[in-house]
């Protein structure tokens, strides 16, 4: 099968700084690829190329087998890659209907007389959101007044429902309690089972292991390892993560220090 | 999909809002509060302020003022400022004038050039604000003084003079007058057409706000625009088109002033934008962007005109309206901070 999207050597600088280099992975339908590393790994350049906000100008990236270079989100997007952002998923003062459908609005009528079908855009966003599992009260209600996980949530369905085959996660978790994160990864195990490939960045692999079929970890713009899940453990994962040999040391030097 | 048009829109866990909360979540609400407010105390305190010819001056103060005011809105709604739309429209008058009094040309031509020249500079605003990425203030700051200069420079240059004056006697004035500045006869008191023009583009800004992809994205790019693009709105175009639309109405009220007065002054327009951003935020928008009415934009500018008219019925000196103004704007800002604070609580 071919992969949704691999990359091979994938590299990117910006001026001299060099934020990422040498990094291969694939993303395949129906599974999760976690993207692992501490800040300034080059986790959120990796997947601006992969979302078309910025350009790789080394290696490869294909989309199901074809090397595409996207100049836009917006041409991501038309591919079925879509991308959920951490804190900026969605528009706070707008309805949770107008957020679903934003970019994508539902229109009545012809030529310049289109207006947004809206009785339509409500019915949908409930369906859709009651399909992920999401029972909303009021699709009227601001975005604002929803909580953090709710409104990943939400993201996260509108990408599904708009029919991405790759979801994008940046750091869906990052800011959520234990329970709300846990509420989102269930909702990308769902996408996960209806087919999409995810990638899931993320520096908790206590988030990461239980969803993730394959593990890229970063580190100062270059991979530390591309693990499939049979591969490594949690314990294994959470080592390298933390820097392996460095925190072990770390832990040596605070023992003296207490002791 | 199979999505049952009868879906039960009402979820049965929701009780149905109370009239309070669903009044306090309008952008609109505060505005029209103050906007009784106003008309019934001149009413009762002048005679004058309720008569037919009385309706007809504030309703024509605030015609103009609130065509610009409902586009200056819908500008802030989409996360921009624009300074220079009170010196565009002296800008726009000025384009016609000269070139249908000094060159002879034909009113309406002068009409499309003048409209094209608001187009042009519009969309230099927008391009300028969205290329380089420096908050509209300051970008737009520049085009009030580039423009004020212009004004007052090529003016002198072609006149000798600083204002352009003889509009009557160009070909297709008359034409164009009934369009822009003609009266209509109501119940034996003649209202000038520009009320009409406020109206109209009041009706169109708000349909075209609530009730359409445009509407929804001029929402989108003022209250998170990073969130909008990610999700394919095209951010770039959105705001361009809002600074075009800007000058385009400055076009219209330029229009509307030359064809009334039949001249007009290089150094008018001046200040006028601090009035048109006074009514939209009067009228609920928020300085942030993201959230505003244009209907609450255009009541703003009727308080403007009442207010202004109401304070000369009443034979009070006119410095008192600037009191006047300030107390209400800082009102209008607590009051909309408030209830955006509820609407992103409360369900609308």
């Amino acid at each position: 099968m071919t992969p949704l999207i691999e990359v091979r050597d994938i590299g990117k600088t910006y001026g001299s700084v060099i934020a990422l280099r040498d990094v291969s992975t694939v993303v395949n339908a129906g599974e999760v690829t976690c993207v692992l590393g501490d800040n300034g790994a080059g986790k959120s350049t990796l997947i601006k190329v992969l979302a078309g906000v910025h350009q790789h100008d080394r290696g490869k990236f294909l989309v199901e087998g074809e090397e595409i270079t996207f100049s836009s989100p917006r041409e991501a997007l038309d591919r079925g890659i879509a991308t959920v952002y951490q804190d900026l998923a969605v528009v706070p003062l707008m309805s949770v209907w107008r957020n679903f459908f934003l970019g994508s609005e539902p229109t009545v009528g012809f030529g310049p007389f289109k207006f947004l079908d809206r009785k339509k855009g409500r019915a949908i966003t409930k369906s859709a959101l009651a399909e992920m599992g999401i029972d909303l009260r009021d699709v009227e209600q601001p975005v604002g007044t929803l909580s953090g996980g709710e409104r990943q949530c939400v993201a996260i369905a509108r990408a599904v429902h708009f029919g991405a085959k790759v979801l994008i996660l940046d750091e869906p978790t990052a800011a959520l309690g234990v329970k709300q994160a846990g509420v989102v990864l269930k909702y990308v195990a769902q996408a996960r089972d209806r087919g999409l490939g995810v990638v899931l960045i993320t520096h908790n692999p206590h988030h990461a292991y239980p969803v993730g079929d394959r593990f890229l970890l970063l580190k100062r713009g270059r991979p530390l390892g591309c693990y499939e899940k049979p591969e490594i453990t949690l314990e294994e994962l959470t080592r390298q993560m933390a820097g392996g040999a460095e925190l072990e040391a770390l832990a040596h030097e605070l023992r003296g220090v207490a002791g | 999909m199979a999505v049952a048009a009868e879906a039960p829109l009402r979820d049965e866990r929701l009780g149905s809002p109370r009239l309070l909360d669903r009044l306090v979540v309008r952008p609109e609400i505060g505005a029209l509060l103050g906007a009784l407010l106003v008309f019934v105390f001149f009413s009762v305190v002048t005679e004058r302020f309720l008569s037919p010819g009385g309706v007809a001056t504030w309703l024509d103060d605030a015609s103009t003022l609130g065509i610009m005011a409902v586009a200056v809105a819908l500008l802030m709604i989409g996360g921009e400022f624009d300074l220079s739309a009170g010196v565009m429209t002296a800008s726009t008058a000025l384009v016609t004038a000269i070139l249908s009094t000094r060159l002879g040309w034909n009113v309406w031509l002068a009409l499309l050039a003048s409209l094209a020249f608001a187009l042009a500079v519009g969309a230099l605003n927008g391009w300028l604000v969205m290329r380089t990425g420096l908050p509209s203030f300051i970008v737009t700051l520049g085009t009030f003084l580039a423009l004020q200069g212009l004004n007052l420079g090529v003016t002198r240059l072609v006149t000798g003079t600083v204002q352009v004056s003889g509009m009557r006697s160009a070909e297709g004035y008359e034409s164009a007058g009934f369009l822009f500045a003609s009266t209509f006869d109501l119940g034996g008191t003649a209202f000038y057409v520009s009320i009409v023009w406020w109206l109209l583009v009041t009706a169109v800004a708000a349909l075209v706000l609530v009730r359409t992809r445009f509407g929804n994205w001029i929402f989108a790019v003022g209250g998170a625009s990073q969130a909008s693009r990610a999700v394919g709105v095209p951010v770039l175009r959105t705001k361009v088109l809002l600074f075009m639309t800007t000058a385009g109405a400055a076009w219209l009220v330029g229009s509307i002033n030359i064809l009334r007065f039949t001249s007009v002054q290089a150094n008018q327009g001046i200040g006028l934008e601090f009035q048109f951003i006074i009514a939209a935020v009067i009228g609920g928008c928020l300085l942030t962007g993201g959230f505003g009415s244009a209907v609450g934009a255009a009541i703003g500018a009727l308080i403007f005109g009442m207010a202004r008219q109401g304070i000369v019925y009443a034979n009070w000196n006119s410095d008192w309206f600037q009191l006047f103004l300030g107390v209400m704007l800082l009102a209008a800002v607590l009051v909309n901070n408030a209830l955006r604070r509820r609407a992103e609580r409360v369900r609308r």
